[in-house]
């Protein structure tokens, strides 16, 4: 199962690379990875996507608080969440698809930030499955290169980690 | 006051009441032994090799209860301090290691003596630092002091950067540190230690497993109320050594893959298990699914992690073994289970190990005869990695905490002379033994000249069976008797001890076994190695084979 886990770290050097080697030490695979400041300039915020079951991510959680600079682990399986993924995608785009190919970009709100009179990059954020489902509408059109964020997740409500 | 960085280092390794370095300099931290030079307060003993300094100062860290201080240069200086901290880091021994590194601006250049030590040594410290801000070096210090002796203790590695021991800093002394991610529980819960209580006020068939765990917490006096209190029998790993006293009736030795007889069958046949600082490790466990099957288990550790990491207990106590059983203590009457006693006299009568006679020299013989020799005096016995280390677990008792050092969870050959010498300088007044292998003790040969140029009265035997006993053992069961590559060939290891300065001994015949163990003690100006020729194909029994269940001994 999938489980999404938010660390909250001390922001200092090699945090990410115990986080990370911890993962590969112990065996776990991480799904997706994403890190950055949190509105305390002390305190970043790594989100994880991994697959376990219940007791290995028990163990992961714990694992992950025995890391001196790792403040508070959270696990969202069973909790609300709003979850996003951004990515890029650069697709191949003559001027007579331009049209039908900037009509799929606004049905799943995705915005056209480069333009070139061979190609578009789409920009679009959302759940994994959504940007899914648009990567593979325009794959007929020819993917040049694309690029995806690790998933970030805050919890719904007024409480915080 | 102003002072260079190398020098309110030493002045913080004094309030932190360093006595004793065990180190080797280099180009990286000129600007410390510099500083040392000035610090008689300090003792710095000189080894051979930096993995010397680091299991010297983890044989001194186990057998004082204090934490370890190591010093190695950048580059090979601290790669060969690695094998020594992750020996530390398996068995939870709380060691400070400082090494040298290349300047800062240097620094990623693969210039001269550099290795990314921190990167290294990431996955085998409870924590590392690089400083890279002179100013922040105080603190640093303290904070290293801290992790490694309190919570679950471990090795901690400061890197320091040629300029930052060359700045000039204030010297400060940080009363009260901030590590926001770190607040170990030593208390336990007491909904916990009162499940706990109760459970053992109603077992039938209750026994100790303890690791350790209890000796790290000191926790060995309420261990010995609690297993008198509830009558309950006491199983210990290799590690837990010492933490009971192992004469007392109550005691039925090591368990798990070469742990006695009625130990094992005790784990098989007991209604509640009560581990306590020990974490199920394989070779204690062995088959796991079939580990304790009868058993209720209670797990009380200090780190969280471990509880769960290998079984599931029914009653999970996350908290400080001292503070725990004594809380669990309190709340227990007095009970007595002379059935489950009677059951374990009848193992006791079914199987005593027996050897067989010989005209050669029997290992079990050795040791029993170094401890009739030596079970009167103030001892500590270390050992290397092998069968020796089995033979000497099994056949020299322990009474009380501190008073044993072997590398349990890395198994490093190579770890006893210099842990031994880490023990005779933390305990200049004990006789400190060392049981060592023809295999183990070339690893780390080189440290003799160490003993022998601080006149330490290390006694050292080498079970001396002219083949890597241990893995010949296994190739012998699980490989058909494809002895590959296991057999020795050895100098005159007496002559070696001599050459370097050491007093040598060499013991072929059964007859001269007692002299040469009583010559050996006389000795109190240098260390004495006994190289005993023992009969080579020895086998360490009883024996779980890896994966069988512990009641699946091989006993002959």
């Amino acid at each position: 199962m999938e489980h999404i886990i938010a660390v909250l770290v001390e922001n200092k050097p090699r945090v990410l690379a115990r986080v990370a080697s911890l993962f590969a030490r112990r065996g776990y695979n991480i799904e997706s990875l994403a890190v950055g400041p949190t509105q305390d300039p002390n305190i970043s915020r790594i989100t994880l996507v991994v697959a376990g079951n219940e007791s290995v991510l028990e163990q992961i959680t714990k694992q992950l608080y025995k890391l001196i600079e790792v403040i508070k682990v959270s696990d969202f399986s069973d909790t609300p969440v709003v979850d996003r993924e951004l990515a890029l995608i650069k697709v191949h785009a003559p001027s007579n698809l331009r049209g039908e190919i900037a009509q799929t970009a606004e049905i799943f709100r995705a915005r056209i930030v480069d333009v070139d009179e061979e190609s578009l990059i789409i920009e679009v954020t959302g759940t994994p499955d959504k940007i899914d489902a648009l990567e593979q509408l325009l794959r007929k059109y020819g993917i040049i290169e694309m690029t995806r964020t690790g998933r970030i997740a805050l919890a719904r409500g007024s409480k915080s980690l | 006051m102003r002072m260079k960085g190398a020098q309110v280092l030493v002045e913080l390794l004094k309030k932190e009441g360093v006595e004793v370095i065990f180190g080797y300099p280099g180009g990286a931290v000129l600007d410390i032994y510099d500083a040392l030079f000035d610090t008689p307060e300090i003792r710095h003993i000189l080894v051979r090799h930096e993995q010397g300094a680091a299991h010297a100062a983890d044989g001194y860290a186990r057998t004082t209860g204090k934490v370890g201080v190591c010093i190695a240069t950048s580059g090979p200086g601290a790669t060969n301090l690695v094998t020594g901290l992750a020996t530390a880091y398996m068995d939870s021994i709380p060691i400070v290691a400082l090494t040298g590194q290349v300047f800062t601006h240097l620094i990623g250049k693969d210039s001269f003596q550099e290795a990314d030590t921190t990167g290294i040594t990431m996955p085998i410290t409870k924590h590392n630092f690089l400083v890279t801000k002179a100013e922040d070096l105080p603190y640093v210090i303290r904070e290293a002091f801290y992790l490694a002796a309190t919570g679950r203790p471990g090795p901690v590695l400061v890197d320091l950067p040629r300029d930052v021991q060359q700045k000039m800093i204030e010297l400060v002394y940080p009363e009260k540190i901030k590590i926001p991610g770190y607040r170990p529980t030593y208390k336990g819960h007491a909904k916990q230690v009162k499940l706990a209580a109760e459970a053992i006020q109603e077992a039938k068939r209750p026994l100790l497993y303890v690791g350790g765990g209890v000796i790290a917490s000191g926790a060995s006096d309420v261990l010995f109320e609690l297993a008198t209190k509830a009558d309950i029998p006491v199983v210990h790993t290799l590690m837990g050594k010492g933490a009971f006293p192992e004469s007392h009736p109550l005691s039925l030795g090591m368990l798990g893959m070469h742990g006695t007889y009625w130990a094992n069958k005790a784990v098989m046949r007991c209604d509640l298990l009560i581990a306590v600082g020990a974490r199920f490790d394989d070779r204690v466990t062995g088959k796991l699914d079939t580990f304790a099957p009868h058993a209720r288990i209670i797990h009380i550790d200090i780190d969280p992690a471990e509880i769960g990491k290998n079984v599931k207990p029914h009653i999970p106590i996350v908290g400080d073994a001292r503070m725990v059983l004594g809380e669990i203590v309190k709340r227990i009457e007095p009970i007595t289970h002379p059935e489950w006693h009677e059951e374990i006299s009848a193992w006791k009568k079914e199987y005593t190990p027996k050897y067989r006679e010989s005209d050669r020299l029997l290992p079990h013989h050795v040791i029993e005869r170094i401890y009739e020799k030596t079970k009167h005096l103030d001892t500590i016995v270390v050992t290397d990695v092998g069968q020796h280390q089995m033979w000497a677990a099994q056949k020299y008792p322990r009474e009380k905490p501190r008073t044993w050092a072997s590398s349990g969870g890395l198994g490093t050959m190579g770890y006893g002379l210099p842990a031994s010498i880490g023990a005779q300088i933390g305990n200049p007044d004990k006789t400190v033994i060392l049981i060592s292998g023809d295999g183990s003790i070339f690893m780390k040969i080189q440290e003799l000249v160490t003993a022998v140029n601080y006149c330490l009265p290390i006694k050292i035997f080498v079970m001396n069976n002219s083949y890597l006993g241990m893995v010949r053992q296994w190739q012998g069961c699980l490989y058909r008797g494809r002895y590959s590559c296991t057999r020795l060939v050895n100098p005159d290891i007496a002559q070696v001890a001599r050459a370097f300065g050491a007093f040598g001994i060499s013991v072929t015949e059964k007859e001269d076994l007692d002299r040469a163990i009583e010559e050996a003690l006389k000795v109190t100006d240098r260390p004495v190695l006994v190289d005993c020729h023992i009969a080579e194909e020895e086998n360490v029994l009883p024996f779980v084979p890896p994966g069988k269940s512990l009641d699946e001994m091989i006993l002959e």
